[in-house]
Formats: structure tokens, sequence, C-alpha cells
């Protein structure tokens, strides 16, 4: 698993500027991940660390100004795809890489039926007849678990629930099979009982075509039940990597102890949550040093200046607190 | 009513600890807010002559009750009505049917005249912490609006007053002067918990108050509620879809779906006897953070159902794997499983 | 493994320095560079307009618009005057016609000084007449509007019918009926032109009437009144600030086209639109007549649909937000 063979795609020190008027803000400052073939990663963090920038950046759709991509690479098999021109880049988008968004609601276009954009999905990067482009997206449709899809072809985005959209939004990242899929919260919008239903469909459809997911999120609850690997970004940098039952059970990183130490259950009832202190920083206004420290409960003088270095702790398990690190010998 | 929160103020002021009085000891463990058999349909007008075609059953026939000091959640999906049920409480809405008995008080009848000295009793926090704040009132002039109702004369009382609130809220005093979108999401949370308190109020309704906060934050303000909920002696009507959140802050828990409430007990045995098919799939629905546990995720198979004229019988016949003939022809009653547990299942209670 | 966090509920928890997250509206007013360029250029006719109004009334002002010179008619701009034949009092003070004269010799500077108050007020009276009725006729249908239909049916559907006369010619009708005043004339067109500020208003209220912020202030206690004004107008006012500068423009030229049919403000006033109107006889023969209003109309209006645009930019929230 470690033998980097099978890396589809891999993220290397990526940092993503934006210039908002006087200010800059590193949305994402030196992000390195990377995805493997028939994985699912994790991209873990609240609002503002910068986790669905740098998701943004691998399909080329930051717009520059006012972004700008100040540094690292994004390689797709070996290909750094900053370097490719908007024509070369569309080749890439929806056949190799797609994304699913957030919001069901929105991602879909009002005037046109789910089969027109179904089917525009396909024709963007295919020739195919008509009969053929109908039948594929009658097929896709079946197999995000849409009911009667024959039917849903000629309904429009407005006629479908939240969950029955987002199922067309992943049909259409399907449409090409692409090798890897980025997903982007696909589930927050929706009701419990419906992110179950989608996250299976995730899990179904993984297994069936050997698919390779980025999925981003800030729900641990998600993150416990689908992800290989998991990656916690804290505003801009990773702070810790690692495989999910390590970072469950011994997370290495003072904030990934926090946050998963302050989720509520019912068995904590009666006792005070643990809660990490202050607000997550503006990307515009970022603490020097590790950026973690005005919060954290382990900080020491250096970690006021001194920009903390991914620890090793064996089999991929990486944490960027060396206070931590020293601490356990 | 003002000097009960000037006591509150100060003492929380000074640090000192301070213990329930003997009023409210009295009142533990009495009920504070009764609803029974509350009702909102939303008529749907259509066409040129806006004729009525048909009318959403927001809420259809609640009942429940929060008892002084303890918090109620109410869970469920989006649609099932937990909104309007907080509406309908705070009399922001009018029901069609049932009342609310506030502190023994049938509220449902009063005009707004009459209403006014109860308004402040209860209160409401928001969900989205950025449209419950009016972008163009410092954050002192919003907190103030409360005092003005409570009747607090003199500007140097009501800014002390001010300062002392956010302080209770862990905000330093100096945000009085400045504006709402200088503040974090957590922040202004805090803020909208500081003006709900501005009136001393006895019942909170919190709408969703962490679901739009970052994780790091919610347990923030989890714990500030639950605080104040101790020093104050307040009652929560705790709104969420998180079923852990529920979970952690609930005395009592409340399930609903389509504007029925489906099940109802004190939270543990909810969580450890499920006894509404619902209930059972929602609690299994929701993913743990704990990957050994990782299992296929036990989906309900289709999607929440309009409440535009529901179908006649259970309301969750649509998507219930027990469904039987007579789920679709009876009413289905709401029925006791136990003490304070009931469940609006015949099956359940059949056996 | 963990220790406790520090108690967040402990008083003197610090808020994070205040992060200038927004720019003030002055700093972002700067940046608009038409918004700046349509203010100036506003600012400097509202001074002219002003000293105009001082150098032009009065017993013996210092420049008569009124002066009739008959043998000095049509002189082209900046040519100097025939002093022989001329009386000391009736020499222009500048001792040249600048924009010439027209023709009964007045001098069409002096004219234009004294009707540039006349279009500014119009615009500013007129606008300030029609703002007044949108607010108040769009704020009680969309906040009683809810409970009571009728009310909102009724002022929509009379907002309705307004829209449906030809506005313009529905002006023109009044004017030849009432005494020609510029009073009347402000009047009128503000009393035309409230429509759209009350769809406006109505549906910012409509849209505040729902947000978190309202329904927290009716659980406060606070009265309907209270709402009204403190909390509801100041977040509507910026879509109708914007619509007010753009229709401050239009307001202008709806006087001068008035003017120019005849039914404007009554002689020996001067006004743009009656120089405009008087002056298209002698097009060919003395254009200035003309062009000199006609480019005084174009500028002050331009002028305001700049800064109007600039505003919208500036108050949007959106754009607000973003540069947060």
């Amino acid at each position: 698993m470690d033998n980097g063979k099978d890396i589809l795609l891999s993220v290397q020190d990526l940092k993503v500027y934006f210039h908002l008027n006087q200010r800059l803000a590193q949305a994402v400052d030196g992000v390195s991940y990377e995805v493997r073939k028939g994985e699912t990663v994790c991209l873990v963090g609240e609002s503002g660390c910068g986790k669905t920038v740098s998701a943004l950046t691998t399909l080329g759709l930051i717009p520059q100004p006012p972004g700008e991509i100040a540094g690292g690479q994004v390689l797709f098999k070996g290909q750094n795809l900053l370097d490719l021109g908007d024509d070369e880049m569309q080749k890439i988008r929806g056949n190799h890489i797609a994304m699913v968004f957030q919001e069901p609601m929105t991602s879909l276009n009002p005037v046109f039926t789910v089969g027109d954009q179904v089917q525009e999905a396909i024709m963007v990067h295919e020739k195919v007849s008509k009969t053929e482009l109908r039948q594929r997206s009658v097929q896709l449709l079946e197999d995000v678990g849409l009911p009667a899809p024959e039917e849903r072809l000629a309904d429009y985005p407005h006629q479908l629930s939240g969950g029955q959209r987002q199922r067309v939004m992943i049909a259409m990242a399907l449409a090409c099979n692409p090798e890897v899929v980025i997903a982007d919260e696909p589930t927050t919008a929706l009701d419990v009982t419906i992110q179950a239903q989608i996250l299976n469909l995730f899990g179904e459809l993984q297994r069936e075509r050997d698919l390779s997911l980025l999925y981003i999120t800030h729900d641990l609850g998600v993150v416990a039940n689908i992800a290989d690997r998991i990656y916690i970004m804290y505003a801009g940098i990773i702070v810790e990597q690692g495989s999910a039952p390590e970072i469950f059970h011994d997370p290495r990183h003072p904030y990934t102890q926090g946050l998963l130490a302050s989720l509520p259950n019912r068995a904590k009832r009666g006792a005070r949550l643990h809660s990490i202190p202050g607000t997550v920083p503006d990307p515009a206004y970022k603490p020097g040093g590790c950026p973690f420290h005005p919060r954290c409960n382990l900080a020491i003088e250096t970690c006021q200046s001194r920009f903390p270095e991914m620890c090793d702790y064996g089999n991929g398990h990486q944490s960027r607190c060396p206070v931590l690190y020293d601490g356990n010998g | 009513m003002a000097t009960r929160a000037d006591a509150r103020c100060c003492m929380m002021a000074t640090g000192e600890g301070y213990n329930l009085d003997m009023e409210q000891m009295e009142q533990a463990g009495n009920i504070v807010l009764k609803v029974e058999g509350l009702k909102k349909h939303f008529p749907v007008r259509r066409g040129f002559f806006q004729r009525v075609m048909g009318s959403i059953q927001a809420v259809d026939g609640v009942d429940f009750d929060i008892e002084a000091g303890k918090t109620l959640g109410l869970v469920g999906e989006s649609g099932c009505g937990k909104s309007t049920v907080s509406r309908l409480i705070l009399k922001l809405l009018e029901p069609d049917e049932g009342k609310v008995i506030f502190q023994g008080q049938d509220i449902s009848g009063l005009s707004q005249n009459q209403m006014k000295p109860l308004r402040k009793e209860m209160q409401i926090i928001f969900q989205d912490p950025y449209g419950s704040l009016n972008p163009r009132m410092t954050i002192g002039e919003s907190i103030e609006e409360g005092l003005r109702t409570l009747g607090v004369k003199g500007q140097a009382e009501r800014k002390a007053r001010v300062e002392k609130l956010l302080e209770m809220v862990g905000i330093s005093a100096s945000a009085a002067y400045r504006y709402p979108h200088e503040f974090s999401g957590g922040q202004r949370q805090r803020i909208g918990i500081a003006r709900a308190l501005s009136v001393d109020p006895s019942l909170i309704v919190c709408d969703e108050p962490v679901s739009a906060l970052d994780v790091s934050i919610q347990a923030q303000i989890i714990n500030l509620l639950k605080d104040l909920q101790t020093q104050l002696g307040l009652s929560y009507l705790f709104i969420a879809h998180d079923l852990h959140v529920v979970g952690y802050v609930s005395d009592t828990v409340a399930v609903m779906y389509l504007g029925h409430i489906m099940e109802y007990a004190p939270a543990d045995e909810l969580y450890d006897k499920p006894l509404h098919p619902y209930t059972l799939a929602l609690l299994s629905a929701v993913p743990v953070p704990e990957p050994d546990k990782r299992c296929e995720l036990k989906a309900l198979s289709g999607d929440v159902p309009s409440p535009l004229d529901p179908l006649p019988g259970c309301r969750f016949q649509g998507r219930c794997p027990l469904v039987e003939e007579r789920c679709r022809e009876d009413e289905i009653k709401f029925y006791q499983a136990g003490e304070n547990h009931r469940v609006r299942c015949w099956k359940v209670i059949a056996g | 493994m963990m220790r406790d966090a520090a108690d967040t509920v402990t008083p003197g928890f610090q808020v994070d320095d205040p992060v200038a997250l927004q720019q003030g509206f002055g700093q972002l007013l700067k940046q608009n560079r038409l918004a700046m360029i349509g203010l100036a250029v506003f600012v400097v006719f509202f001074c002219i307009a002003l000293l105009g109004l001082g150098l032009t009334s009065g017993r013996n002002p210092t420049f008569d618009p009124s002066v009739v010179r008959l043998q000095e008619k049509l002189r082209p701009p900046l040519s100097k005057p025939n002093l022989e034949t001329l009386s000391t009092e009736d020499v222009p003070r500048l001792g040249v016609y600048l924009f010439g004269t027209d023709d009964l010799g007045r001098d069409v500077f002096a004219r234009m000084l004294q009707g540039a108050w006349v279009s500014l007020t119009v615009g500013f009276v007129a606008v300030g007449i029609s703002v007044f009725i949108g607010i108040f006729m769009g704020g009680i249908a969309g906040y009683f509007g809810q409970r009571h239909t009728f009310i909102d049916t009724l002022i929509m559907r009379f907002v309705d019918i307004m829209l449906c006369f030809p506005s313009f010619f529905l002006i023109l009708t009044v004017v030849a009926l009432l005494p020609a005043s510029m009073y009347n004339i402000m009047i009128i067109i503000g009393l035309t032109s409230w429509m759209g500020t009350t769809r406006f208003v109505r549906a910012e209220f409509l849209s505040l009437r729902e947000q978190d912020f309202v329904t927290a202030a009716r659980a406060l206690g606070v009265s309907n009144f209270r709402i009204i004004f403190r909390h509801m107008i100041p977040n509507a006012i910026a879509p109708v600030l914007v619509s007010a500068t753009i229709g401050i423009a239009s307001a202008i030229l709806t006087e001068a086209g008035l003017s120019f049919l005849g039914f404007g403000v009554p002689p020996p006033h001067a006004t743009w639109g009656g120089i405009l109107s008087d002056g298209k006889r002698f097009i060919f023969d003395a254009p200035w007549l003309t062009f000199a209003p006609g480019f005084a109309i174009l500028i002050v209006v331009l002028s305001f649909n700049l800064f109007g645009e600039g505003l919208r930019d500036i108050l949007n929230p959106k754009l607000r937000e973003r540069q947060g």
C-alpha cells in the first residue's frame, strides 16, 4: 500500500492565495495529499480551513484573480494539472476527475430536464448516437438508485427531492467513468436518513467501479463510516494524516484530539463537553508559527514562532505537533 | 421581574455561585409549558383567484410538556414541522387548534396586549448566526432592545446590564459597540443568547442552535447553554436534527415526523429502547464516529414525503418496513408504552 | 490524554482582536472610480446651482438672465458685446457672452445658471416625494400585507393601475389643467413616480419579515412601530437610495421634457428644458442654444446614474461580504 504505484492523484505542497483588497488570504498554504486507486480519502476540517479550495484547485476551478496558485503541483497519473491549458484541463474534468457539490438545489440548472443535463455530461466528452445517449443516461440514473429512471429523464430539477437531486448529480459525475470523484460535503444539506442512502450509494459505486473517492466533510461520524485514510486540515495546512483507526483511536495532534473529544453524544450526558477555546482563524489573519497555537492547551513558547514540521509515527500516520511527539519520546 | 434579573447579573459578575431561589425550588418538577393538541395547517392557494387547493399540515396534533429546568429535545427531518412548533409556542404564529399552556395559563387565546408580559418569559435562539442579528445595529443596541421592553430606564443602567449579559455569555464587554459582521459565527451565537437572556426568560426555544456552527465551536455553545441552564434554572425546547447533540442535551426527547410526534420518551429510554420504526430508522441512519463499528448504515428507503395533504392513517406508512393494511386506514393514536413513554404506532403496542 | 480546555464561560474570555472584516463605506466608494467621478461632477453642479441661485436672483443680480438686448440677439459663444449700442447696465458682467445669446439677446450663461437650480430642486423634491410615498405604501403592504391580505392587494393593484398610465402623458394632462408653477411640477412628477419604490420596499420588507432578527425582535415584544423604523427600514433603505439617485436623473429629464414641450416652469424663469425648447427653432443658426442646456442635462443625468450604479455595487451586501 505504501509503494506509490497506484497513486492516482497527488497534490504536493499546494499553495493557493486569494487577493482581497489589500489583504492576502492564504487559503491553502502548503498542502500535500494523495489518493490511491479504489480508496476513500477524507479531507476533514472546519469552515475556512481550505479543504474546498484545495479540491477545486485540482480541477482548475479557482477563479484567477482573485485566486493565485502560489506554488506546488497537482499530479494526476504523473501529469501536473497546473501546467495544462483550459482545453486540456477540460478533457480531464469529468472524464478522469469528476466533482459532486454540496448544494443539490443549485448545482442543477432549473430550466433543463434531468435527461438533458445527464446527457450533456456524456456528450461533453464522447460522441455517441442519440439512442445510445438515452440508454446510457437511463443506465446511469438506475445505477445511482433513482426510481423509475425512464420517467425521471423528462423531469425538471424542482420536481425531485434533495436526495434525488444529489443522486442525479452523482450520475452526472459518473457519466464518463471518471477514475477519481471529488465529493465536497455531498450530504451536508440532506436529512440523516437521506444521508445514509447517499453514503451507502457511494460505497456501492466504489466497489462496483473501483472508484477513488476524495470526500470533503466536517462530519466526523461520516468520516468514520467511509474513510480509508484521513487528512485533518486546519487553517490551510494538514495537521494530521493517517488511516481511519489511527486517527480515531490514537490521534496525535491536539486539534484532532480536541475535535474528537468535543463531539457530543448521549454517553457524555451530565459531563461537561470538552471544548476547544477560541474561534477558527480568518484565512487572512492567521497566527504565526503553528496556526493552532492560540487555541492549543499544549502550546509552548516555540509554537508561536516555529512552523511545526510533520512528525512520523509510522504506517503513514503523521502529525504536525512536535510538542506531542517529543513528549511521547 | 427586573430585580430577579439584577440579582442574577450581579451574582454572575461577582463570580459567586448561586442556587435556585425559593420560588424556583417550588417550581422545580413543575411543568412550565404544556402543549395540547396543537394544530397548524397552512392553506395552499393557487391560480388567479387564489383558491385554496389544499393545506400543508405542518403541525397536526402535537402534545408535550416541559418541566422547569429541564430540556425537551425535538428531533425530526426537514419539513417535519419542528420549526412551526417553536413559532406557535412563542405565539409568533396563531395555532388553528389546541392549547399552549405556559405556567398554568393558556396563551393561545391571548391578544397581543395580554401577551406582552408573557413575551419576555419565552425567548428564542436561532440556527443561522448571520441572520439573527440586525446588521445595522451594534451588539449593544440589539441586546438593549430586550431591556427596553423590560422597562429598564436610563441609558447608563441599560449599558451596565448589556455588559453583564455579554460577560455571562463569554464575550468581552467592549463588543457592545461593534457590529455583527465583526464577529465569527460562534460569537454571534453567544450574542444571540445574550439577547434572549436580556429579558430574563424562563423558557428558551433553541431552534437548531448549533447546526450551522463548526464542530469545535458547537461544544462551546452547548456547554454555555448547559451552564446557563444550571445557573439560571432555564427550561429549553431544543430543536435539532442531530441525534448526537439532542441525546447529549435533552432530558426528554420527542421525535417528529410530518406534523406528528411519533415517539416521546425520556432520552435514555428513547435511545436504548426505541419503539417506533421511525425512531429506529433515524437512530441507525446516524453515522457514529467509531471506525470499528463501521457497517452499512441502515437507510430508510424513499424520501421525506411532502406535508401537503398527507394520506389518511399513519404518516410514516410510505417508508415503514412494518406497514400493514391497518396503518393506511385507521387514525393512529398516541399510545402509552410505559411511564412517560408514548408512541404513535399500534403495532408496537400490539407487540 | 486530553486536558480540559479553558472554560469558555469564564468572564474575561476575550473576543479576538477586531478583525476589520469589512471596509468602511468611504473606502469602498473611493475604490469605485466611476461612482467617485459621478459624485464629484454632481457636487460641482450643485455648487454652481447654489452659486447661480445667488448670482441670478435679487433686485440687482450679478448675472441678470432677464435683460433683453434685441440688438445683440443670437450672438455665438465667447463673442464680445457691442458696447456702443448697449446701455451700461445691460453689459454682461464678464464682458463676454460665455454661452452666446438667444433670440431676444438674453445671456444664455446667466439663464443656464438660473436653470441649474430649478433642474436640481425638481429632481430632489420630486424624488423626495416619491421615495416618501414609496416607503410608506411599500412598508404597509410588506409588513401588514401578510395578515391583512386585502391591504396588500389594494395597494399593489393601485400600483399596477398607476403603472398602466403612460406617466408622461398623465403629467402633461395634469400640468395643462393646473396653473403652471415650479412646485406643481415637482409634486406631479413625484406623485407619478413612486410605484417602483413601493414595489421595491414591499419586496424588501417581505424578505426582511422572515429574517431571524425581526422574529427575535417580535419575540422580545418590540412594538410594530419600532420594528418597522428601527429594524426594517434601515435594512431596506440601501436599494431605495440607489433607485432614488437614478430617479433624480429621470425627474430632471422629465422636467426638461415638459419645459421642452412648453408645459414646464413658466417664463420668464429659465430652465434647461425651456432654453432647449426655445433654441430648437434656431438649431442651424444658433446651435449653442440647444447644445449648452443639452450638454448640461446629459452630464448631470450621467453623473447621477454613475453614482447610483456605484452606490448599488457598494451597498450590495454580497459584495460587501466578499470583501470580508
